[in-house]
């Protein structure tokens, strides 16, 4: 299978000396195209490190990050920061939308800032949010939306420009349930068009629309559960 | 679970054969519980000799149709409108065994933990994954989608619950590893422990 996030043996330390914190002690990882991998555990266990140093924004103290075959170690920091802007998109709790940009505005800015024509981008950016079924408030800004609004808003930014590597920390953050529920089937969906996904969860239940679970405990990865799935009862109710 | 109830509810609705109980029975809840034929029929034979359904003859196909009597529909109704009891909680198979691990010398109580928390969640997924296409397929939604679809919230519920009291446990036991190490580590005379407490379990 062709791993669209490959992270080997990855290890992260912060600080030095007596206050040393070792946030990943040795992790290898892998999320294939068209699959959503969870990650889960207490705070503390290193699953939002993880989650930055697959995007990109960290740097692993050793190990190998590769997105779609480029080792992001080996990188400059404008090819890294290029590689962040084509290649993955993001969608953190805290949404990170910029007041002043409509939503268009808002998707269209990574395609912009990649040297894309406004107008080019600008059809991306509606087709993205026509996608997370919001194309009529495109002007809108972001004060003007509702919570569920805006994070589809930040899904669209994250998808824009056939992005194959999506990577979301707690995305559906303090959505009540049935609107958290929307995101999580747009991120699904995105998978299920050939995007890989990782999304860090502490909900059980948000973890459970994702085709494998990984557990992290201190740093490493303590168990998973397969795609062996436990058929019985999708069985019948498939019969 | 009260199949006796469960089958009279059916036969409230109309006259039914056993097949068709069974069918009934599962279209409604998804096949969460299958009922195989033998238990239906042990069943209604224990309806009839307790006068709340009857053995009306049989339809143009040979079967024998059952009718709920008038007691029948008293018995339905009393347990539609009666809570299910909570007060003998049924014996919870992992609570127990957890338990035992945690007082029980030598048995690895994270692996426990861990590995049930993997097949629950496993089970947690395919749940969603049932939830989802009963949800794509929910155009012109009957009524008996619903019901499944209210099963399958019932079990994600009960899933979602299991894993959190599992990171429950876990997180209690680490705090209790940490506090045992902490009362280890003190001289013994600067820390008395009061008589009767009990010292921190499953620390390992």
């Amino acid at each position: 299978m062709n791993a669209v996030l490959q992270l080997t043996d990855v290890t992260r330390v912060h600080g030095t000396g007596a206050g040393e914190v070792h946030a990943l002690r040795g992790i290898s990882f892998a999320a294939h195209a068209g699959e959503l991998v969870a990650v889960m555990g207490p705070s503390g266990s290193g699953k939002s490190t993880l989650l930055t140093i697959a995007g990109g924004l960290d740097q692993p103290t050793s190990g190998a990050v590769r997105v779609e075959g480029t080792d992001l170690v080996g990188l400059g920091q404008q090819e890294r920061a290029r590689m962040r802007r084509t290649s993955i998109g993001y969608v953190f709790q805290g949404l990170n939308l910029i007041p002043a940009l409509t939503a268009a505005e808002n998707v269209a800015l990574p395609r912009e800032l990649d040297g894309m024509s406004v107008r080019t981008a600008r059809e991306e950016a509606l087709q993205a949010l026509e996608e997370v079924g919001i194309a009529d408030l495109a002007e809108r800004f972001p004060d003007d939306m509702s919570g569920g609004q805006q994070q589809r808003v930040a899904i669209a930014r994250a998808v824009v420009g056939e992005r194959r590597l999506i990577l979301a920390d707690e995305p559906t953050g303090a959505l009540d349930t049935e609107t958290g529920e929307g995101i999580l089937g747009l991120l699904r969906a995105r998978c299920d068009a050939g995007a890989a996904g990782v999304l860090v969860t502490h909900e059980a239940r948000h973890a459970a629309w994702a085709d494998r679970v990984v557990f992290l405990r201190d740093g490493v990865v303590v168990d998973e559960t397969g795609t062996d799935r436990v058929e019985v009862l999708t069985e019948r109710a498939d019969a | 679970m009260s199949v006796k109830h469960a089958l009279l509810a059916l036969l409230e609705q109309e006259p039914m054969y056993g097949y068709q109980l069974r069918a009934e029975f599962e279209r409604r809840t998804g096949t969460a519980w299958p009922l195989n034929v033998g238990q239906v029929y042990t069943t209604l034979t224990r309806l009839e000799r307790d006068g709340l359904a009857v053995a009306g003859g049989e339809d143009g196909e040979g079967h024998l149709v059952y009718r709920i009597t008038d007691d029948g529909r008293a018995e339905v109704a009393s347990w539609f409108t009666t809570p299910v009891a909570r007060t003998q909680p049924p014996r919870d198979e992992l609570a127990i065994k957890l338990a035992l691990a945690v007082t029980v010398p030598g048995v690895d109580v994270d692996t426990v933990i861990q590995q049930q928390r993997s097949a629950t969640m496993a089970a947690l997924q395919d749940y969603t994954r049932l939830k989802r296409r009963a949800a794509e397929a929910a155009d012109g939604a009957e009524r008996a989608d619903l019901a499944w679809s209210l099963v399958l919230d019932s079990l994600v519920f009960g899933a979602e619950a299991e894993i959190r009291w599992l990171d429950h446990c876990e997180a209690r036991l680490r705090r209790a590893a940490v506090e045992q190490g902490r009362a280890a580590a003190r001289p013994p005379a600067a820390a008395p422990r009061p008589v009767g407490e009990a010292p921190a379990r499953g620390a390992r």
